[in-house]
């Protein structure tokens, strides 16, 4: 198996509706990734490109459509796709597809336009739902979270106030990210007084609809070498799915994040996250669910991620804790669904590499993780980079 | 971060006013799925008053909704149960949005409910009704653990649909 070095990454700003198609986002990421790497196209032996339900653009088989921005003409190319997992499962297929040993190289790329759907993306989720037990009885997206987010406060016995420190936490580390659409500097009061969509949602605890794309490029040993450069390199991948019988599940834990982390652990060599893994990404399209995936995660014990929130352990500038979703996440960054997840992806590169500028953490970082999900509450997708 | 940004934000109103050109396609797509092996039974049941659950003798449980298949031993599941139409609230919500995200001025009231007879943690996705127009009077009203039963619309009016059960009512 070939050692797998991430040589660069790029990405375009994250706006609630962009001037460029999908495809023009593509040019704008891939290409952004190749300058950092210092490379060309024809350095790029594979392509792999996702992007999450082809309902929001209302193209068909959208990853098609999107290739030639992607830099995937007469390349190999494939999307896979699990939903919101999409964007950290591009950057483990990435992997294996160098890993391999049939490629030195890969371009990795992730795009989403939510802001064609009419009247509102929402819509296009309500698919997810099964057609003959739930579809008729009017379900929209906001249910699932909402329900997950309250078997998860009852189980645990969670304040809402601390769930809703998640949300100043993150929209306020976004303020330090360039391409961020909702950096904000926020009180808990104004998050819990904010409009009540789905209780114990409220508005500003949900990530916004965005459009975005993130680039990856991925090499081998033997040709990231020769570019003489400090080195990132993927050192663990993992994945899982549960069950979709949702309503079967106990939605107070992510199963299928812990199986998808404790994969990735052992492929690291790691076997104590917590002295180990010194800075995360966890999936974050809900306050809650950053809390719920540092569980499932290993980084804390059920229940107890939102304790070490109070005592700043997830805090950017810490230096005795993890910090978590430095970059602003999804709810500060904006939640370009796929492109989201690579992002987080892009932001460990950027920590491990000492080019998160004014997101730097402050503890010394050698090891990170990213963390997407998806779907009914079932995909748990997780990648750990290192130097 | 020393990559340079791109992309364009798009102001709303020059989207809107046609300032910026754009395109519209207004997909139209029908579907009809028959109801299969397993929901077809449950869904028949429910003309009648039941709600049915499905059992698997290898481990044991009793799934609804139901399967032909059980996903965890990976074997023909092996015989229909007829479960209480009564159960427990699992974990609920107080929803002011609709599918399009418009807004609401009543919520509604979706739950996962744990039906009795079913092997525990075995729910479904329902509303429960008659507990409030306010989110103050929900939450007085309907807590997690909180007994339940399903109330049926008439015999007559019933379709084999699952909102043959119009709502959960607490016990």
């Amino acid at each position: 198996m070939q050692k797998v070095a991430v040589l660069g990454a790029g990405m375009t700003r994250f706006v609630r509706r962009s001037l460029e198609t999908g495809r023009e986002l593509c040019w704008e990421a891939a290409s952004a990734a190749l300058e950092d790497a210092g490379l060309t196209l024809e350095d790029i032996d594979c392509v792999v490109l996702t992007s999450a339900p082809d309902a929001f653009d209302g193209v068909h088989m959208k990853t098609e459509y999107l290739l030639d921005g992607a830099g995937a003409k007469g390349k190999p190319m494939v999307r896979p796709y699990v939903g919101g997992g999409s964007g950290v499962m591009a950057a483990n297929a990435g992997w294996y597809h160098v890993a391999s040993g049939r490629f030195r190289t890969c371009l990795v790329v992730a795009e989403e336009r939510m802001s064609p759907t009419q009247p509102h993306p929402q819509g296009a989720f309500n698919a997810i739902y099964d057609q003959f037990t739930e579809r008729p009885l009017g379900v929209n997206l906001l249910w699932i979270f909402s329900l997950e987010m309250m078997r998860y406060m009852q189980v645990y016995d969670i304040p809402l106030e601390t769930i809703a420190k998640v949300a100043v936490k993150n929209k306020r580390n976004a303020l330090g990210h360039p391409a961020s659409q909702l950096g904000a500097e926020l009180t808990v009061e104004e998050v819990l007084k904010s409009e009540v969509m789905a209780y114990p949602v409220m508005r500003l605890m949900v990530s916004p609809v965005t459009d975005g794309a993130v680039a990856l490029v991925l090499a081998n040993e033997k040709f990231a070498r020769r570019k003489g450069r400090k080195h990132v390199w993927v050192e663990g991948v993992g994945w899982a799915l549960d069950t979709s019988y949702w309503t079967n599940r106990d939605l107070c834990y992510p199963e299928y994040v812990e199986k998808a982390a404790l994969a990735a652990y052992k492929m690291a060599g790691i076997t104590n996250p917590r002295e180990e893994i010194h800075v995360a990404e966890p999936y974050d399209p809900f306050a809650y669910k950053e809390l719920h995936h540092l569980e499932g995660l290993q980084l804390a014990d059920k229940g107890q991620a939102p304790r070490l929130l109070e005592q700043g352990f997830w805090d950017r500038d810490t230096t005795t804790g993890i910090p978590a979703s430095p970059s602003g996440g999804l709810l500060g960054v904006g939640n370009p669904i796929a492109a989201a997840a690579l992002m987080k992806v892009a932001e460990i590169y950027w920590q491990l590499s000492g080019k998160a500028g004014e997101r730097q953490v402050r503890r010394n970082v050698k090891r990170g993780l990213a963390q997407a999900w998806g779907d009914l509450m079932q995909v748990g997708t997780v990648i750990i980079l290192g130097v | 971060m020393d990559v340079k940004l791109r992309g364009t934000a798009l102001r709303e109103d020059d989207f809107r006013s046609g300032k910026v050109l754009a395109a519209e396609w207004r997909g139209k797509i029908d579907y009809r799925w028959d109801a299969g092996v397993a929901i077809g039974q449950f869904l028949n049941a429910l003309k009648e008053g039941r709600l049915l659950g499905r059992k698997c003798h290898g481990c044991g449980r009793t799934t609804i909704p139901p399967r032909m298949f059980c996903e965890k031993c990976f074997r023909r599941s092996d015989e229909w149960v007829v479960l209480k139409d009564t159960g427990r609230v699992n974990t609920f919500s107080v929803s002011f949005v609709n599918w399009d995200a418009s807004r609401r001025t009543t919520p509604q009231v979706p739950a996962v409910i744990e039906i009795d007879g079913a092997s525990p943690g075995m729910g479904i996705l329902h509303l429960i009704g008659d507990v409030g127009t306010t989110l103050e009077e929900v939450l007085a009203k309907v807590r997690v653990g909180l007994p339940v039963q399903a109330v049926w619309k008439p015999p007559e009016q019933r379709q084999g649909e699952i909102t043959d059960i119009l709502h959960f009512r607490p016990l």
